[in-house]
């Protein structure tokens, strides 16, 4: 009997942890998860780092965590200023939550071009 | 007053039944579900449930008088009747603290369901619910690690995290068993699991099963740039060959070990568990047996209380069933319990099962493990439950995928992530749950394949254990 040719060939994929199996977001998507976070009272903080180290569990702070802030449009602009200032890293966004000591959502916003 | 050593057997009533007794914070309280012999009243059976849990004994015998029993012993402070069912009433007892070793989960036990249960005055005994008080808490060692530290040594954030147990759960070599390993986490889960049934049979010994997985879990950790897990079952004959195992894993470099809590007994894991916290291990937590003791509505111990011991004795994470899978679990009583694994503080809530305030004061929470018979169909309903601090386990849902395990892991993690999405963009998940996954499916074949292949299975039974509502 000849092989189901059914059968897919499943290719192992570097990913980025947390939605890292999604299709890059929408400007839109983008804003809905910085909403989110904000809406959780969490404070936004973005992070980047160069892709040869992306494991590592310490990347570079941009600035500082924006604790209280609550614009969607500053934070918006605050990644892509570290995209900007920052191209061959990734970049990803962070709402830190201080009552858990932990990070209520993480995930890559630009990947290193 | 001195009092006079009079010989005989007298109601368990006149000493034990104290209705004006107003519990202290640091009184252990217990709420029993009891179904007496007929005829017998309700305080003299409630008073003897306290009794023989606590000081008492059929007979009044000499030595009582050279203590104060009353300072040692337990008191039914009240009745309630059970809503719905006329032959049942909850007894609520108080136990001095003085009663229990400090930090000794299984000297509790001992006492709180130890003879009583075959009592023959009594035709069925429950017990429904334990409030700790804070001072005992304070002697326990909780979670080894905890939630905020398993995440941190993970790296997984904003989500659940995602496992699979390997099957076929018995009979695989351990270059094999290694093999099915590395297919899951290199598709996308963060963690896989020995089956709870094994330990170290003639197929396939713990050391080499150990040896093949650590390999496996180091490539998918470097082909997917992840951090990645296996658990490491370290349940064994004596407590000499569990820390044997336990070393091993730590040996090799693996983040996380795994028990199983009542089969392997309470002292047993909180050994292992203080061990784990020593050698930064983190500790998963299988519940095999505990369907003996909880499922049957009029006796036994609930698992509300099975699960509150196992976050007294250690563990990072526990089975708590999946409401939605082919095992038992109504969904109010879950959200219950899964509340004593995770929150600092649980108010009384009768409609989730909670019988009294329970504060947590400091002690780690742990993650709530959904696996049993769920596939990606019921990834809203679970993100939905479960929340973000949970494990999601799919077995079958994985390795039954047509194109094999590595696939099925990615159409699980699309699923869960994309669900994950739509929530925080304000979507209600499970309304929403076939336009969620069939979105996702668009830009992922292994997902559109998973929906097709699981659409029309469905565990619809009811449940056995209910929770006492009108």
């Amino acid at each position: 009997m000849p092989f189901k040719s059914t059968v897919g060939d499943y290719q192992t994929v570097a990913t980025l942890e947390t939605f890292g199996f999604l299709p890059p977001m929408s400007q839109d998507e983008i804003y809905d998860q910085i909403a989110y976070i904000i809406a959780q009272g969490w404070s936004p903080l973005v992070e980047h780092v160069h892709p040869s180290r992306s494991m590592a569990t310490y990347w570079s702070y941009w600035k500082l965590p924006f604790f209280g802030e609550k614009d969607l449009g500053v934070i918006v602009s605050e990644l892509e200023a570290c995209h900007r200032a920052y191209p061959d890293h990734h970049v990803r966004l962070v709402g830190y939550d201080a009552y858990t000591q932990s990070q209520g959502s993480c995930f890559v916003v630009f990947e290193a071009r | 007053m001195s009092k006079k050593y009079d010989a005989g057997v007298k109601e368990y009533r006149d000493t034990y039944w104290t209705p004006d007794y107003i519990p202290l914070d640091t009184d252990l309280l217990a709420c029993f579900k009891v179904t007496g012999q007929e005829g017998v009243p309700k305080e003299e059976v409630a008073a003897a449930v306290a009794a023989e849990s606590s000081t008492g004994t059929w007979s009044t015998v000499w030595s009582e008088l050279l203590t104060d029993l009353e300072f040692y012993k337990g008191r039914c402070y009240r009745i309630e009747d059970v809503p719905g069912d006329k032959e049942s009433f909850y007894a609520f007892i108080a136990y001095p603290l003085d009663l229990f070793e400090e930090g000794s989960i299984t000297n509790v036990l001992t006492s709180l369901v130890g003879n009583v249960f075959g009592f023959k005055a009594l035709r069925h005994l429950r017990l429904e619910d334990i409030r700790f008080p804070m001072a005992f808490i304070k002697t326990c060692p909780g979670p080894p690690n905890g939630i905020c530290v398993e995440r941190d040594r993970m790296n997984k954030y904003g989500r659940p995290l995602l496992g699979c147990t390997i099957k076929p759960k018995l009979g695989l070599s351990g270059k094999n068993y290694g093999r099915v390993v590395y297919e899951c986490l290199r598709g996308g889960l963060d963690f896989t699991k020995d089956d709870e049934n094994i330990n170290s049979q003639p197929f396939q010994r713990w050391q080499n099963r150990f040896e093949f997985v650590a390999e496996a879990v180091q490539l998918s950790q470097e082909e997917t740039g992840e951090k990645k897990g296996h658990y490491l079952n370290c349940t064994a004959a004596t407590p000499e060959e569990m820390y044997e195992r336990a070393e091993f894993a730590k040996e090799l470099g693996q983040p996380i070990i795994m028990h199983d809590y009542i089969t392997g007994g309470f002292t047993a894991n909180t050994g292992l568990s203080k061990w784990c916290r020593k050698n930064g291990m983190l500790l998963h937590i299988h519940r095999a047996m505990h369907a003996v003791i909880d499922r049957h509505p009029k006796h036994g111990i609930h698992f509300r209380v099975l699960a509150k011991c196992l976050r007294l004795s250690g563990g990072d994470q526990l089975h708590t069933g999946t409401v939605v899978g082919k095992l038992e679990g109504d969904r109010q009583t879950t959200l219950g319990f899964i509340d004593q694994l995770r929150e600092s503080f649980v108010p009384e809530d009768r409609s989730r099962g909670n019988f009294f305030d329970q504060d947590w004061g400091s002690m780690p929470g742990v993650f709530a493990v959904a696996s049993g018979g769920i596939h990606v169909w019921h990834m809203p309903a679970l993100v939905a439950i479960f929340g973000d601090d949970s494990v999601l386990q799919f077995g079958g849902g994985t390795h039954g995928h047509p194109w094999g395990s590595a696939a099925g892991a990615a159409a699980n993690r699309v699923a869960l992530e994309a669900c994950v999405k739509a929530r925080n963009a304000g979507r209600e998940i499970e309304k929403e749950s076939r336009d969620i996954l069939l979105e996702a499916a668009k830009h992922s074949p292994e997902l559109a394949i998973a929906l097709e292949t699981w659409k029309e299975i469905k565990f619809e039974f009811d449940t056995v254990d209910k929770l006492d509502v009108n």
